[in-house]
């Protein structure tokens, strides 16, 4: 191999004792890297065909953990709110918030702490061997709702939030459950406080 | 048909605002509207109603030989013009060409705008002839992109697409044009183009924040500034330069950002990074304060980001809040506008950095790692000192523009940058034959007397070759030096240095006489092999008016030095083989 120039070699230069880490924040040697965390964003979005394509795509290429996506209408025409709950550590969710910021159909996002009120609903069918007086029993201690029954199933609605669901998810697992289906969670700042 | 366009128009006489009265006059008329005199393209069926409506219209559109090289070629015209590029392409597979140039453009957030084809809307998800979902394929790659939906609004959205690529940080969007949407009767004229509410870049940064910026860099003992190239498309460089030179603050600057501050300036350490100069890495390694503008810390500068200026405080100023703290924590991050934020800087520096032992430093290291190399008479030519004659015979405004690879680094290190938007390169994408069809763009955006000279691999060269024919039939006066090794120089240089010299898929042992080939396509064609006929060729090459291919057979085993190993420390990179062992 050819070509080169000439210059003291690495080890003979100084070189600083400092570092970053994986987030290029200068830290002390022995300083842990940041914990993830649940994180509730809120986002009115243009309604129009391919947002929750952009939204969701931008998730998957820039490597957010997405737990869950629901997104509908709203009081006004023309917009929809993306309700999202992440995981990441605290510079990823600001980097989520200010990516999905820039794109040009987001109108705005916002994340909701503690003051959200946040609810999910699941829906789980049973296999009608089990005994539907007990299914009955522990949809009503779940606060669901027997929504239909027939010869070989019965199926229960849960409203909650997403631990309730859990929770309540858990509990059914005594009886067969042959399927499981979510929304993931929505979510509106409690009070008269606007969402976004 | 032989007749000019202007010959054309006159036919129409007086009508000089004629209603628009199909969606494609619509899309003429809305890049008309917005200044556009220069579209780069490649016609095909379901594009066709706009090239109809082309047919009437005063703009000019050169026909490239490929997709790719109507996207690098508009991309190139927005660097070098500061005014988003046009493109356009049918639609499926001249949709699909256009993608690595706009995926290029936004990985270097260049203005750009691409027009494409597509099926009929009721075709559309039958997978028809030539369907493609453009829109799905350029969403991760554009700042945004629209499907036209009637041919009263498509106008409309081509003049939102033009100002969001050109507004706030510039980049790539795309309107994809249904044909029966283009070829539908338009009852209205487009609205003036404008950016959608929800794209509100920052102009002025917060005047608190830039107070105590402002005092830390002031404070500074060992301050430095890294020039990205936000600066040059922000118009910022004599901001720059004003504030530089005023606090007396040594400047280092990105890839992209050569250009924005003169590197013949004392002041001027030239660029960091992976190939960049031992003494660019030495003082972003060792600063205790950086003024960083318009950069997004791309990898390839940083190096590993836990020896990234490890002891420094970062001040960030970027228009785009998403890329503050994105690589690089922020300690002071200033949102706006980089000219207005340089201004607001200068006003508000509390005094000079106390930095003449820093200044003195940098000077040092300048001196300990020179970029000088060796010339033997008996030895093959040097790449490096084509690049440097080449620099010698023309003026400071000189275009360059290169493909990718080891060519593309020795542009960088032995070409002395003075001026803004004369380095046209395929940074964040490394797009290998960028060189050539970026050429032919920036000699349709550059002045009349402006060289632009093309460095190109061999290897790169031969993925665009096909837009020599352009240059040709359009008559461009522009230089395509080829730096030929016969090796895709850049991957054997890695093989040599990480995978034990095993040359797997990058030697060539043979290339085209490139010569030959430029003389196939109609242009003037030379080869030189030493010394001695370099500097000929380049005057036979800058004295012909026309496209000259000039073949330099250089040293086929040159590696690019200095060189900081992927990851590795900016402060610990290697000078030459011997040392890059050491790492």
């Amino acid at each position: 191999m050819a070509g080169g120039l000439e210059g003291p070699a690495p080890d003979e230069r100084p070189h600083p004792e400092g570092r970053r880490n994986e987030q290029g924040i200068r830290i002390e040697q022995e300083a842990a890297e940041p914990e993830t965390h649940r994180a509730l964003l809120s986002a009115q979005v243009w309604h129009e065909p391919g947002v929750l394509a952009k939204v969701s795509g931008l998730f998957s290429r820039r490597q957010f953990n997405i737990e869950s996506l629901a997104v509908g209408p709203t009081e006004q025409e023309g917009v929809a709110r993306i309700t999202m709950v992440i995981e990441e550590h605290d510079p990823g969710i600001e980097q989520a918030k200010k990516q999905l910021e820039k794109l040009v159909p987001v109108i705005s996002v916002r994340e909701l702490r503690e003051e959200a009120v946040e609810r999910e609903l699941a829906m789980v069918k049973l296999d009608v061997r089990d005994d539907p007086d007990e299914v009955q029993a522990v949809a009503e201690m779940c606060d669901g709702d027997v929504v239909d029954i027939g010869p070989e199933t019965i199926t229960v609605e849960l409203t909650g939030t997403e631990s309730d669901i859990d929770a309540a998810l858990e509990t059914f697992e005594r009886f067969t459950v042959r399927e499981v289906v979510r929304t993931g969670t929505a979510a509106l700042a409690s009070g008269a406080e606007e969402t976004t | 048909m032989s007749e000019t366009p202007t010959q054309r128009l006159s036919e129409d006489d007086q009508d000089e605002q004629r209603p628009v009265s199909t969606g494609a006059e619509s899309v003429v008329r809305a890049l008309e509207n917005a200044g556009v005199d220069t579209l780069f393209g490649v016609t095909g069926g379901a594009i066709m109603p706009v090239y109809d409506a082309l047919y009437d219209s005063e703009m000019t559109h050169v026909t490239m030989g490929h997709e790719q090289g109507a996207a690098h070629a508009a991309d190139a015209y927005g660097v070098v013009s500061g005014d988003p590029g046009v493109c356009l392409a049918t639609s499926g597979p001249g949709a699909t060409n256009l993608v690595t140039g706009i995926a290029d453009a936004d990985m270097d957030s260049d203005p750009l705008i691409a027009l494409t084809g597509q099926v009929p809307t009721s075709m559309v998800g039958n997978d028809a002839f030539q369907e493609t979902d453009t829109t799905g394929v350029t969403a991760p790659v554009t700042k945004e992109n629209f499907f036209a939906q009637t041919p009263d609004s498509v106008g409309d959205d081509v003049g939102t697409a033009y100002a969001l690529a050109d507004e706030g940080r510039q980049g790539p969007t795309l309107v994809d044009l249904p044909k029966d949407v283009t070829q539908g009767d338009a009852d209205r004229e487009p609205a003036p183009a404008e950016a959608p509410e929800t794209h509100d870049p920052p102009e002025k940064a917060d005047e608190g924040a830039v107070d105590e910026a402002a005092a830390a860099l002031a404070n500074a003992e060992r301050p430095v500034i890294l020039a990205g190239g936000g600066v040059i498309k922000a118009n910022a460089s004599p901001e720059l330069r004003a504030f530089a030179r005023e606090y007396e603050i040594p400047v280092v600057t990105t890839m992209p950002g050569l250009g924005s501050f003169p590197e013949d300036d004392d002041l001027s350490l030239s660029f960091a990074g992976m190939h960049g100069t031992g003494y660019a890495n030495m003082a972003v390694t060792h600063t205790d304060v950086m003024l960083a503008v318009g950069t997004r810390f791309d990898d390839r500068l940083t190096g590993g980001v836990d020896s990234f200026a490890p002891e420094a405080e970062i001040i960030h100023v970027d228009i785009d809040p998403a890329e503050i703290s994105k690589n690089i924590h922020a300690d002071y991050p200033l949102l706006g506008d980089a000219e207005t934020v340089l201004d607001q800087l200068y006003e508000a520096m509390p005094g000079d950095p106390p930095a003449d032992e820093w200044r003195a430093q940098c000077q040092t290291w300048k001196a300990e790692y020179p970029m000088d190399y060796e010339t033997p008479d008996d030895e093959p030519l040097k790449p490096e000192f084509v690049v440097e004659a080449f620099d010698e015979a023309t003026d400071r405004d000189t275009i360059v523009t290169t493909g990718v690879g080891q060519h593309q680094m020795w542009a960088c290190q032995y070409w002395e940058y003075t001026e803004p938007r004369t380095w046209v390169s395929s940074h964040g994408l490394g797009t290998m034959g960028y060189g050539l069809p970026a050429a032919i763009g920036a000699r349709f955006a550059a002045d009349e007397e402006q060289d632009v000279v093309a460095f190109e691999g061999d290897g790169s060269l031969l993925m665009t070759v096909e837009e020599l024919a352009v240059a040709v039939r359009e008559g461009l006066d522009i230089t395509v030096a080829v730096l030929n090794n016969e090796y895709v120089g850049m991957v054997r240089q890695w093989q040599d240095g990480f995978y034990e010299g095993r040359h797997m898929a990058s030697e060539y042992a043979w290339c085209p006489d490139f010569a030959k080939l430029a003389e196939a396509f109609g242009a003037q064609g030379l080869t030189v092999d030493d010394y001695e006929g370099v500097p000929d060729a380049i005057e036979a090459a800058l004295d012909y008016d026309g496209p000259t291919v000039i073949d330099f057979h250089v040293d086929p085993q040159e590696n690019v030095f200095p060189m900081v190993p992927s990851g590795g420390k900016n402060g610990l990179f290697a000078m030459n083989a011997e040392q890059l062992e050491q790492l």
